[in-house]
């Protein structure tokens, strides 16, 4: 499925880790496996810091800390925000939507929408093309786009499949229109028949969480987890992105009339570095275009590894310059979508500790 | 240069990867092994393994391993 947008732009994006950082070092003994093994795998797969909250911390205090952040320093007024998206797999509840607690929870005005929407390594992208399609709207001049994940709490600490490479983070990116002519191309696919590669098989209403929910499993490999937990075929996973990513940037540039050449940067969600180089190798893209540097300095945060990589390796430029960047998301549902379009010239563009 | 045999035995040293036709079935290869494999390939041949070929069969034994290699332009 094809979009265009017109006249509408990023202008401010703040990321926001926890303080609390773990390493593979420190973790390897939690995982029935050989320490040579895991040392091999944290070359390849770039395990080696990742960013966990504290026992506790929920997606809306993220938001709340980032938002009150952006209005302290000036950088957003409370009652600009028309809309407030949130992209999250780690509500705070199932009911209200998390969107409304962080409204409710900054008293920002009611003449608003809040919108939660469950999506994950494709939530930037997916989250960007709602806020575009509510620009449409009259009413709406100013979105808060808010991509954040707590998947840490629901990963097994056995499970090294997992458990390394997930990283808890979220982001706050201001999206408005663009009085300039600024065309933003973008298409989108699902698969929702391969829904169960990556999956927390407990907890909703299908499947209710219970004591026997809650048991850690021999799952195979050497990995303990629950059906409580996050469970990722990452075979599947790896053979998907390797599939159906490529044909689809293909897709996007010819529609757009852009060679590959002509892209600064791809800023695609990072699930780990073997997993995205082997991408870049497949697409022809030169690393340096590519950057693969997240999982390794903060984990895998789902739907806010791309504005991440944005404000750890471009915030200094983006001030000033401007790029043309080819976003791509991929996981969860299954869902793949790519977007190229201009950014830069930034209001804001930072990256915090929370707290 | 290190034979596949040596590769092998370095991600898997308690294994005699002479012995088996199918290094994935016998449980002496996991998925995070291949890609272990994978990695020290690439580097070993200069080449980079199509993402698409990194399936189970393509590693079930030195003779596949050998084929995909060649597919992917190395002379091993």
């Amino acid at each position: 499925m094809n979009f265009t947008f017109n006249r509408k732009r990023i202008c401010g994006l703040l990321a926001m880790v926890p303080a609390h950082e773990r390493s593979f070092l420190e973790e390897m003994r939690n995982f029935n496996f050989p320490e040579s093994r895991s040392l091999k795998l944290k070359e390849v797969m770039g395990y080696d810091k990742h960013r966990i909250v504290e026992p506790g911390v929920c997606v809306s205090d993220l938001a709340v800390f980032g938002l009150e952040h952006l209005f302290r320093n000036g950088l957003l007024q409370r009652d600009e925000i028309d809309a407030l998206i949130l992209i999250t797999q780690s509500p705070d509840y199932f009911m209200p939507a998390t969107s409304n607690v962080i409204q409710g929870r900054l008293g920002l005005k009611h003449d608003m929408l809040c919108l939660d929407i469950s999506q994950g390594c494709a939530g930037f992208v997916i989250g960007l093309m709602q806020a575009f399609l509510l620009l449409e709207q009259e009413s709406i001049k100013k979105v808060v786009l808010i991509n954040a994940d707590v998947l840490s709490r629901k990963t097994s600490a056995r499970d090294r499949n997992s458990y390394p490479l997930v990283g808890d983070a979220a982001s706050i990116t201001i999206v408005e229109r663009d009085g300039e002519d600024s065309i933003i191309h973008a298409n989108l696919k699902m698969d929702g028949s391969r829904n169960d590669a990556l999956i927390i098989p407990a907890g909703g209403f299908r499947t209710p969480s219970t004591p026997a929910t809650a048991v850690l499993e021999d799952v195979g490999d050497n990995n303990l987890r629950a059906k409580d937990h996050l469970k990722m075929d990452g075979s599947a996973v790896f053979n998907f992105v390797q599939v159906d990513v490529p044909p689809l940037i293909e897709n996007l540039l010819a529609r757009a009339g852009v060679s590959m050449d002509s892209v600064d940067y791809f800023l695609f969600h990072q699930p780990n570095r073997f997993m995205l180089q082997k991408l870049a190798d497949k697409m022809k893209v030169p690393y340096a275009k590519m950057p693969s540097n997240i999982v390794e300095h903060f984990g895998n945060s789902s739907g806010v590894t791309i504005p991440l990589a944005i404000a750890f390796n471009l915030a200094d430029h983006l001030k000033h310059e401007s790029y043309h960047v080819c976003l791509a998301g991929f996981g969860v549902g299954l869902t793949w979508c790519s977007m190229l379009m201009r950014l830069g010239k930034l209001n804001f563009c930072e990256l915090i500790n929370y707290p | 240069m290190k034979t596949i045999i040596e590769i092998l035995k370095e991600i898997r040293p308690e294994f005699d990867f002479t012995v088996s036709r199918d290094f994935i079935a016998d449980g002496m290869l996991d998925s995070f092994d291949v890609v272990t494999l994978v990695a020290a390939l690439d580097k070993q041949y200069g080449i980079s393994i199509n993402g698409t070929d990194i399936v189970p069969e393509n590693f079930k034994n030195v003779e596949a391993i050998e084929a995909l290699l060649r597919k992917s332009g190395a002379r091993p």
